[in-house]
């Protein structure tokens, strides 16, 4: 993958597409992640956390049982067992980091399923900034749980809702982008997935890479061919998924991000503009629309510009599966290998185990699937659809 | 001079007095055409005509809600626009949207599109609140092609230079944006309101006009002490969303107008 380009495109998508009051903040946070990223003091300090403070590297899971079930070859990149119990840490590291770097004292953040909350609030706890993280009301009912840890973490979170949506994901980045614009002088937006204005999207890939490259270097030493022949991980805003692909886009390897059906814009979306960036966003009439998923973290109606210039390339695919799908590949991971995936990570493993049954996998062939989060923060929902 | 055949810089200008611009959701009451010629009778010198959009990034509460009652009416932004056509309010209509409908109102054409529709229906003049200067060239390029004016916001945070090239490539007039901040009513005029127009006012000779947070008639004239006039927005739209009559609204207007006449020059 590559570097956008000076308009911070991926081929046609992508961009920075704000209000003027907030061109300046994007400008500065470009010019300070670059010269951060190049600057050895930083990566270095940025490295030390991600192995002495978020557990890095991750494992890479060999799944016996699943694997003779489906009779694939089935290997699991671990980002459930790095801190806070998702691949969002990694992110929120480089971004606190950086907001220290530039003196800013808080971290702004917006959230779906809390994971990026979290990790948001737990990065501002150890960097001693004040953290406010916005959640759709919808999402702190689902993910009641997270809201407590966030709060525990000493965040403040602010449920949003509008009058004509529900409040999910959607809701609570407009909900950070304003808070931004009122809060520019004093606070980082510590966006959470492969999206929103440039530098966003490539600074957020560039620091989710590590699961890709590790990875990579894991495939070497476990497979005989060194690259798995498929590399699946699942897609909301897309920034798991990016990173996976960021270690293996100069292979040979298959790449698939998959998406939820209810939320597949990739496919299913239209050219246009939100959040800062342009890109395929499900729309109807120039307004969005809520994308609807029963995991909090792929509910969003748009996708990250790389993912949908990959997609146009031929380079990537992004198939997307529903909920039931999702829960009865939960339920089987989890009885069979005694790992319990969030749910966002279900996608992913629901389409490897139905493209197995379809032939789409030819036996044999070895899989390589991003684990992106664990299923703790789900156990409620779970519970409650399973019933 | 009508306002069929000079642009709307000309006509601001001719004016000769305190521009007021007041800010009228498309769509906010079933009559909103009808509040929208009547607001321009009130003594507004140019009207902001806002086309609804599910997520507006820059606007507070208010507009929010505002957007939210017209889309919940079924208003969507094509046929919107469609009921300006044959609309003489006798000033100019400036529609003030987001780069998602600018790019998508027609479909497959991009801005283009968006700026030629415009012109088919009578609109001179077009803010597109998150389309900065970097992603407006083609924007700007047609815009001028087929007679509708481009204005483009100037914020406190800019530095000179950029404020300078903003002012530049705007036509119309200059939105001065007043501060830091969403749209929505303020206590106070933001001190940046000032200096933001008096920068704006020494690049360029442009009309400017202060927008975002002016609330009052008091804060009106204090704007214009720096500024050639002010967008009205929040203010107005809460009268309607708050479920007072678009008559309420018309005299609020009547108000800001009397005060920004009756005020002395520089005071
Ligand atoms: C565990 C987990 N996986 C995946 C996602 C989806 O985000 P992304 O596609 O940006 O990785 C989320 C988002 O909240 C998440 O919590």
């Amino acid at each position: 993958m590559t570097e956008p380009d000076a308009t911070g495109r991926f081929g046609r998508f992508g961009g920075r597409f704000l209000p003027e009051a907030l061109m300046p903040a994007a400008k500065a946070v470009e010019a300070a992640f670059r010269e951060a990223w190049a600057d050895p003091a930083f990566t270095t300090e940025y490295r030390r956390l991600l192995t002495h403070y978020a557990g890095r590297p991750t494992p890479v899971t060999e799944c016996a049982r699943l694997s003779r079930a489906l009779g694939v070859r089935v290997l699991l990149k671990r980002e459930d067992l790095a801190h806070t119990g998702s691949h969002k840490i990694n992110n929120v590291l480089g971004q606190a980091l950086l907001a220290r770097r530039t003196g800013k004292r808080k971290l702004i953040a917006e959230t779906g399923a809390g994971q990026h909350g979290v990790a948001t609030a737990t990065a501002a706890a150890l960097l001693d900034l004040s953290c406010t993280v916005y959640m759709g009301e919808e999402d702190v009912r689902r993910q009641a749980l997270n809201v407590f840890r966030m709060e525990l973490l000493g965040a403040e979170v602010v449920p949003v809702s509008s009058a004509t949506n529900a409040g999910t994901l959607k809701e609570a980045t407009n909900a950070a982008l304003r808070a931004w614009v009122n809060e520019t002088e004093e606070a980082h937006y510590c966006l959470g997935s492969v999206m929103g204005p440039h530098p966003y999207p490539w600074m957020v890939r560039e620091f989710q890479r590590v699961i890709g490259d590790e990875a990579r270097a894991q495939c070497a030493e476990l497979l005989p061919t060194a690259v798995p022949d498929v590399v699946v991980a699942c897609v909301g805003g897309g920034s798991n998924a990016a990173g996976t692909f960021a270690g293996f886009v100069g292979t040979p390897a298959r790449l698939v991000g998959v998406e939820a059906a209810g939320g597949s814009a990739v496919d299913k979306g239209v050219l246009g503009v939100l959040h800062g960036f342009t890109s395929h966003f499900l729309q109807e009439e120039s307004q969005v629309l809520e994308a609807h998923s029963i995991s909090a973290g792929l509910d969003y109606p748009g996708v990250g510009p790389e993912h949908v210039h990959l997609a146009e390339r031929g380079r990537a695919q992004y198939p997307s599966v529903t909920d039931e799908q999702a829960l009865r590949a939960l339920r089987l991971v989890t009885r069979l290998e005694g790992i319990l995936p969030a749910l966002e990570s279900a996608h992913a493993l629901a389409w490897v185990v139905d493209a197995a049954g379809t032939g789409e996998l030819p036996a044999g062939s070895t899989v390589l699937v991003t684990l992106s989060g664990r299923g703790d923060k789900d156990v409620q929902q779970i519970r409650e659809h399973l019933r | 001079m009508s306002v069929a055949v000079a642009g709307v810089a000309e006509h601001l200008k001719a004016a000769g007095r305190p521009l007021l611009v007041p800010y009228v959701m498309a769509g906010v009451v079933p009559d909103w055409v009808e509040l929208v010629r009547e607001v321009a009778a009130a003594g507004a010198d140019a009207v902001e005509v806002g086309l609804p959009f599910s997520d507006p990034m820059l606007d507070g509460p208010t507009v929010q809600r505002a957007a939210a009652r017209a889309l919940d009416r079924g208003a969507r932004p094509r046929p919107l626009l469609d009921e300006l056509a044959g609309l003489d309010a006798g000033v100019p209509l400036v529609v003030m949207t987001y780069a998602n409908i600018a790019t998508t109102l027609v479909p497959g054409r991009g801005v283009a599109g968006f700026v030629d529709h415009l012109a088919g229906v009578g609109v001179r003049g077009a803010i597109v609140a998150d389309l900065p200067l970097e992603e407006s060239a083609e924007y700007r390029a047609r815009a001028a092609e087929v007679g509708v004016d481009a204005v483009l916001l100037a914020a406190p945070s800019c530095d000179d230079d950029r404020c300078r090239e903003i002012a530049r490539a705007s036509s119309g007039f200059v939105y001065c944006m007043s501060s830091m901040r969403i749209t929505g009513e303020q206590e106070h005029l933001a001190s940046s309101a000032r200096a933001n127009a008096r920068r704006l006012k020494a690049m360029t000779d442009l009309p400017v006009i202060t927008g975002f947070g002016v609330s009052t008639p008091a804060q009106a004239v204090q704007a214009c002490a720096d500024a050639d006039g002010v967008v009205v927005g929040s203010a107005l739209m809460r009268v309607l969303v708050d479920g007072a009559g678009v008559g309420a609204v018309v005299d609020a207007v009547a108000g800001f107008r009397a005060a920004l006449s009756s005020a002395s020059p520089g005071e």
